[in-house]
């Protein structure tokens, strides 16, 4: 009998105890941020959508070797050698044009892992958090600054520009052959007239010394 | 107890489905109880809702790196005490040595998201027995954690902070004395939570004699963490099997006494958990007493990792128990296999063992009590 | 002083039914309202700030308009009969129950001299409709969350039976406006009004049980098991939505009203201004009425955001065994006193 009044005591005193911590802090104010009248501030590096500097990548690929969910997708165009992309702000000379440069910010998982192997400090995050968007695709953000007639015609230039280095190439390669097969025939020659009698050495070295 | 038995003299059970979609699984867990009117005979967990091939992706990766990022989405409740893990483990394969700062910044990070992590599984274990209101308060303390290391990593959730031999970025400025703000800031909210939550009868009733765990069974199930130390073993990874610079701190294991019941109770295991906030607290003022001010944040070490053929396990003390890493590398740039050790995965293996003849409402407590994170155990 | 509306044409009759269910319909709103409110304010936080202007105050009204649009889902092995009619079977028992609250001086929906008992047996069926939602709804969850009430209720019902009865013993009448009547003037001490509370030691440990004891009849926690979020998902209400969901919301509102009003006339004077003769009339003493059981309904909410929930076996066993022995002593106790003094 004892025991259950006392029971009953201390059960009412906790929950008094507890009662007096929630009244204060009825009367104490609130943490509330009223979001869309008021923001957080956030910290400058917070990483929320990652953002590129365009104008100083050199199409390197390194933060997209980097990603672990491949949400970057970059393609590249060797600049010809008529045209002078300059350089970065960072003085690293660029040599691609960046005809394709998309981020899928829904596949994005923000580990900052493509952050830090940037050579040029281009790609980075913001702190800008309200880009949400009713159509997945519309999460694609596409960084390359080149208007499709660029692109084509950048593309162009490039695949004429290998197509002749390829031309050239194969010349060069056909020489080559051409030289090789006439050596070659006049090493079968030279060892016929070996066979039948000469030493070989002496003929046999300009030949593989020959490039 | 009075059983329902039928005309045939058959007992009348009735199967109900606890989840994936209940508000107090903590996630996406589902429970079959065999129900009893509402007494439980039998209970069996059914897991694998989450499952994101955490293990297969770390194979593929082709870098040791870019795992970190998936270590954190194991158990997203610690994020910072999953990447220490798998940084401690891999800089032990590399055998490499760390910063000093490193180190100091690594435990006040892991140490303050331990604190976070038990702020959200006491506050969601009262709110599974219908206490709103501790769960919010303890949600803004949270958040002044969060707050902390979203200014040093960028990111309030999932941090890829730590990398291997280093830190992702520099802690700013005024971090030390954030830290320490906080310590003082948080210290009365203990008391305060006491007042509320931790001592009040109806809580007691809710909790003590609930879901008991002996030390022996909790020690055959591997049960690590608060979950052990509130059966009363005296058992954790920092003091027990040191890594990282823990040998330099001083602090107790507090361990469950069976105050309010009996021992390894409910009670016992949420109390261990308030206790430890206390001494994580004790940990962060040594911490950030020693941290160096100067000093570089990343070790030099080749930019592909590629540890020498061989394996290792290496553990450490998460949130929420024992967390292992095990490591196969067969020198190739990825690991050839990753297994980790979750402790929630343990954890909830042996809630059939200790929920029989409990209450539906008691179900509630034994699973809010063992605070698992169904990230973790999926993976 | 006090007359009654009593007249027997339809119209009033129409007039007499209008006026509590304006008043229920009107709280109802206010207290959804006041109870995030209550709630945010408690937990750090706003509650509903947007809708309307001033600290959201037409929150509930944007609710309800958006329940009245739903879509009315019955499940498809439910009764259908008993899933439909179980809320609108709730709402009548506790709007029939305030026919015989005075709500004013001059105002009581019907002035019968059983009222305390009518209220008492009218506010059963609430059992009944609790249970009808939770077995026609073909859910287990819903079942338990049923049979968990029934045993609550009907357990429950007994303290508080037995401590209204104590104050009938003073009172000697069932009547409440009589109840009510026999609370005027301040004589105790010299200045405290004459309140069932202030006039017997053991009518304070008796306002106690009956306060415990309507926290448990109106599901607030600690006593909420029927609805236990956490555990039952909803209880009885798991398959309902629209606005049969609301019309559960609204009920359970208008019951803790309802008891929160009973206990005001039966311990704190009712309508009887705390001043004596200084702001009363049928206004004010409407005023002072609706004060006293809104405070009681704040003290609810208050507790409710405090307190974590019993288990549904402790919850009987605080009942039978605690409450009810106490309670019927305590009656014992009361009669002595009134024969002694």
């Amino acid at each position: 009998m004892v025991s259950a009044f006392k029971n009953s005591w201390i059960t009412f005193k906790s929950i008094f105890t507890g009662m007096g911590v929630t009244i204060r802090h009825f009367f104490g104010p609130s943490v509330t941020l009223q979001y869309p009248d008021e923001r957080a501030v956030l910290p400058k590096d917070t990483r929320a959508k990652l953002y590129v500097n365009i104008d100083d990548c050199i199409g390197c690929n390194l933060c997209a070797r980097a990603c672990p969910v491949n949400c970057i997708d970059i393609e590249t165009v060797v600049a010809t050698s008529d045209v002078d992309l300059g350089k970065t702000s960072t003085g690293n000379p660029k040599r691609f044009w960046l005809t394709r440069f998309d981020i899928d910010m829904a596949k994005c998982m923000y580990c900052d892992l493509c952050v830090h192997p940037c050579p040029t400090f281009c790609i980075y995050m913001v702190p800008e958090y309200e880009y949400s968007e009713y159509d997945r695709t519309n999460l694609i953000y596409h960084f390359s600054n080149l208007e499709p007639a660029m692109v084509a015609e950048v593309k162009e230039k490039a695949e004429k520009e290998a197509a002749e280095k390829q031309r050239q190439r194969e010349e060069m390669m056909r020489k080559k052959a051409e030289e090789a097969k006439i050596k070659q025939m006049e090493a079968k020659k030279k060892a016929e007239e070996n066979n039948s009698g000469e030493n070989d050495a002496q003929s046999s070295k300009p030949e593989n010394g020959d490039p | 107890m009075i059983e329902a038995i039928t005309e045939n003299g058959e007992r009348r059970e009735m199967t109900i489905n606890m989840g994936p979609q209940h508000p107090s699984t903590h996630g996406v867990l589902r429970l079959e109880l065999v129900l009893d009117g509402e007494v439980i005979t039998r209970v069996k967990p059914h897991i694998g809702y989450l499952h994101r091939c955490f293990e297969k992706y770390a194979e593929k990766m082709d870098d040791y790196a870019k795992v970190i990022p998936y270590t954190d989405r194991m158990d997203y409740v610690s994020a910072m005490n999953q990447e220490h893990g798998y940084v401690v483990a891999i800089e032990r394969m590399l055998e490499l040595e760390v910063p000093e700062r490193v180190e100091y910044i690594r435990v006040i990070m892991a140490e303050l998201q331990r604190i976070a992590s038990h702020l959200l599984g006491i506050g969601a274990f009262g709110l599974d027995l219908g206490a709103f209101t501790p769960f919010l308060y303890l949600f803004t303390e949270r958040e002044k954690i969060l707050d902390i290391f979203e200014k040093a990593s960028g990111a309030r959730l999932l941090y890829n902070y730590m990398a291997v031999a280093g830190l992702m970025r520099d802690v700013h400025p005024e971090f030390k004395e954030e830290v320490s703000d906080f310590v003082k800031t948080f210290r009365p909210k203990i008391k305060e939570l006491d007042d509320l939550l931790s001592y009040n009868q109806i809580f007691i009733k809710r909790t003590a004699n609930i879901g008991v765990l002996p030390d022996k069974v909790a020690l055959n199930y591997a049960a690590s963490g608060p979950v052990l130390r509130g059966s009363g073993v005296k058992w954790d990874l920092r003091k027990n099997d040191p890594y990282s610079i823990y040998d330099r701190f001083e602090f107790e294991i507090p361990v469950g006494s069976g105050e309010m019941g009996t021992l390894g109770d409910c009670w016992d295991r949420y109390i261990v958990r308030v206790r430890e906030m206390e001494q994580s607290l004790r940990i962060i003022e040594q911490a950030v007493d020693g941290m160096p001010d100067e000093g570089d944040v990343m070790a030099a070490i080749p930019k592909r990792i590629r540890p020498k053929e061989g394996e290792l396990y290496a553990r450490t003390e998460s949130p929420r128990g024992e967390l292992g890493y095990y490591i196969v590398s067969d020198k190739s740039a990825s690991p050839f296999r990753v297994k980790a050790r979750a402790p929630s995965f343990v954890h909830l293996s042996m809630l059939p063992a200790i929920s029989s003849g409990a209450l539906i409402a008691d179900m509630v407590a034994i699973v809010g009590s063992i605070d698992i994170v169904l990230g973790e155990v999926d993976r | 002083m006090t007359h009654y509306i009593l007249n027997i044409s339809p119209v009033a009759i129409l007039v007499h039914a209008a006026i509590p269910l304006t008043i229920i319909l009107v709280y109802a709103l206010v207290a959804i309202w006041a109870e995030r409110k209550v709630a945010g304010f408690i937990q750090d936080r706003l509650g509903p700030m947007r809708v309307g202007g001033w600290h959201g105050w037409a929150q509930s009204i944007a609710d309800l308009l958006k329940l009245i649009q739903k879509e009315d889902i019955i499940p498809t092995d439910a009764s259908r009969f008993l899933f439909k009619f179980a809320p609108f079977m709730m709402f009548a028992a506790s709007y029939a129950a305030f026919a015989v609250i005075p709500f004013s001086s001059s105002y009581i929906g019907s002035n019968i001299n059983i009222g305390v008992f009518y209220l008492l047996a009218v506010t059963s069926v609430l059992t009944l409709s609790i249970i009808m939602a939770g077995w026609a709804s073909n859910n287990k969850w819903s079942l338990l969350g049923g049979m968990r009430s029934a045993a609550q209720m009907v357990s429950y019902e007994i303290p508080t039976i037995a401590t209204v009865l104590t104050v009938i013993v003073v009172t000697g009448s069932l009547n409440l406006m009589t109840i009510t009547e026999m609370q005027s003037g301040n004589d105790i001490l010299g200045f405290l009004p004459n309140w069932f509370i202030f006039q017997n030691p053991f009518l304070i440990v008796a306002f106690v049980i009956f306060f415990i004891s309507i926290l448990a009849e109106s599901h607030r926690v600690p006593f909420d098991l029927p609805e236990s979020e956490s555990e039952l998902v909803a209880g009885y209400q798991t398959e309902y939505s629209g606005m049969r969901w609301a019309m559960f919301m609204l009920a359970e509102y208008a019951d803790m009203l309802l008891l929160s009003l009973l206990g005001a006339t039966l311990f704190f004077g009712g309508w009887n201004s705390p001043f004596g003769d200084f702001m009363s009339g049928p206004f004010w003493s409407f005023f002072w009425f609706m004060l006293k059981g809104l405070l009681l309904v704040f003290v609810m909410m208050w507790i409710r955001w405090t307190l974590p929930r019993y288990r549904v076996d402790q919850l009987m066993h605080i009942c039978w065994s605690i409450l009810i022995p106490l309670s019927f002593i305590n009656l014992v106790l009361v009669a002595l006193w009134e024969v002694i003094f």
